[in-house]
């Protein structure tokens, strides 16, 4: 029994002004006429929390389920940080698997502030995610420059080497409708964009975005009736969590776990994520037509590509450079322009990342498109331990 | 003179330290401190005592704050960016985040040796931070 992506569904990522849940229901009304169903149709509808939004934020689900139209569906509503979509997802796939239900839908979408993620307001001196503002002033793009520090320093990646990735990744975003930034920049530009945490520049590092994706999946058995033939199947959907010790230093952490009494795990976390889905959906990394990847910073991106084996490790600014990783390479990374292109709407990222993969898989990608597609990896981190990561095939 | 928050570090004649515990049982070290149980899924211990961590130790890596970071960090006037550093404890066998006192990254290389020292927030309460070694 396979779960399959009946439908998806996108509403513009940009700094709109407007409550979140108008872009769900929007990304939601888009993935049902995509799929060919009416919203009476659908049994179980998932929502993917976002934090910033007051108490509608954190039960997406009924948010969604009455914007739409009270149905009497089942619901439910979830948070895991930027992993939220992916634990919505695997929720719906669950229950698919289950039986307990033929058609589900999976919706999130976020409505950001201007500039730095702040911690939800109070004084909270027992959340380290408060503290860690409150004692360090270690913001997001700080931690993101402690990885592109210790990848110089690992693997002599340079400022040139980040900037490249932002132009792979804000061309291919140029050529889609859904991104937020849409103009291709050059390294020239990178490079001269102000030093926010060193060596990461305003441009390496992904913008908060406005924005929501939506997702129908239904059990092969449904789509059959409805007579849809060649689904997008999803081969594997992966959640888990660092295994002890964990020897990265992980938002919002102070500190790594201690690697005195008990060795590392042969896998690190990101590389976990992966692993996991491959083991799944039983392909490898030689198996990928495409892979959309968390870049939350240029240098990011290049950890990624070796997390997910697509080289050894330290080999992935040569990829990049070869142009294995861009559109029209061996391997495209981020075709729909990633995060780069879109900025971060927390809850919805995940699921936006499986509406480029289906896109792909079915060939209606347009100017982006990867040649004859037939498996994508997405993959992604949430704070506070959140592992993320899906594989979809036809 | 008031810590910014009790219980993770402690500033006496020898300077500034940072808490952590040990678990009896395995040795698995823990900061910020941690009380109850060992963090080692493996160990069932549940026999956690305080321990000083190293005042030394290597520049994991570090990166700053170019523009003041939001509340509720208090950002001095003018402000000055803050420099951050994840240094590697050998003893330990972990990483452990901080400010940098009187450094920028210009100074830092990964791989540096740093010493544990302390300096105040905007606000006034102390923090601990990294610093030159003495």
């Amino acid at each position: 029994m396979s779960v399959v992506v009946l439908g998806a569904g996108m509403h513009p990522w940009g700094k709109w002004g407007r409550p979140f849940a108008e872009y769900g229901v929007a990304a939601a009304r888009e993935a049902l006429a995509d799929a060919g169903i009416a919203w009476s149709d659908v049994q179980f509808l998932v929502g993917a929390d976002t934090i910033r939004n007051g108490y509608p934020g954190f039960v997406a689900g009924a948010t969604y389920a009455r914007a739409l139209g009270w149905s009497g569906a089942r619901i439910a509503s979830c948070y895991a940080a930027c992993a939220s979509g992916a634990q919505a997802i695997d929720i719906a796939r669950t229950r698919i698997l289950a039986g307990l239900c033929d058609v589900a839908l999976v919706v999130g979408a976020d409505s950001t502030p201007k500039g730095f993620f702040k911690p939800v307001g109070g004084d909270r001196p027992d959340d380290p995610d408060w503290l860690r503002f409150r004692l360090l002033g270690a913001t997001n793009p700080g931690y993101f420059g402690l990885y592109a520090r210790r990848r110089m320093a690992l693997y002599g990646s340079t400022a040139d080497d980040f900037a490249a990735v932002k132009v792979k990744n804000s061309l291919a975003g140029s050529l889609n409708p859904m991104a937020r930034y849409r103009k291709p920049v050059s390294a020239e530009e990178v490079l001269a964009s102000p030093m926010v945490a060193d060596p990461l520049r305003l441009m390496d590092i992904c913008a908060t975005s406005d924005g929501g994706a939506a997702l129908v999946l239904a059990s092969g058995a449904y789509a059959d009736r409805l007579g849809v033939t060649h689904p997008v199947r999803l081969a594997a959907v992966s959640t888990v969590t660092p295994t002890f010790p964990n020897t990265v230093l992980e938002l919002p952490e102070f500190a790594t776990d201690s690697r005195a009494a008990v060795p590392p795990p042969d896998r690190p976390f990101r590389a976990a994520i992966a692993h996991a889905a491959y083991e799944e959906a039983g392909l490898g990394p030689q198996d990928l037509s495409l892979a959309e990847v968390y870049d939350l910073s240029t240098a990011l991106e290049l950890d990624w590509v070796e997390d997910i084996g697509l080289c050894p490790p330290g080999e992935a600014d040569k990829l990049l450079r070869a142009g294995d990783t861009a559109l029209g390479g061996r391997v495209p990374v981020n075709p729909s322009g990633g995060l780069a292109s879109f900025g971060e709407a927390i809850p919805a990222q995940a699921i936006a990342q499986v509406c480029e993969l289906t896109r792909q898989l079915r060939g209606q990608a347009g100017a982006r498109q990867v040649a004859d597609a037939r498996a994508g990896l997405a993959v992604n981190q949430g704070l506070f331990g959140h592992g993320s990561a899906v594989i979809a095939t036809r | 003179m008031t810590l910014a928050i009790d219980g993770w570090f402690t500033i006496d004649d020898n300077g500034a330290c940072l808490i952590g515990t040990r678990c009896a049982a395995c040795g698995t070290v823990a900061f910020p401190p941690r009380h109850g149980f060992c963090p080692s899924p493996r160990c069932e211990s549940e026999s956690m005592a305080e321990t000083r961590l190293s005042r030394r130790g290597r520049i994991w890596s570090y990166t700053n704050a170019c523009y003041p970071p939001p509340a509720p960090f208090v950002a001095a006037e003018p402000y000055l960016p803050v420099t951050l550093a994840a240094v590697e404890l050998a003893e330990e066998g972990i990483v452990v985040l901080g400010q940098v006192k009187d450094l920028t990254v210009d100074d830092l290389q990964v791989g540096m040796e740093v010493e544990l020292t302390h300096g105040a927030l905007a606000d006034g309460p102390l923090v601990w931070m990294w610093g030159r070694v003495s």
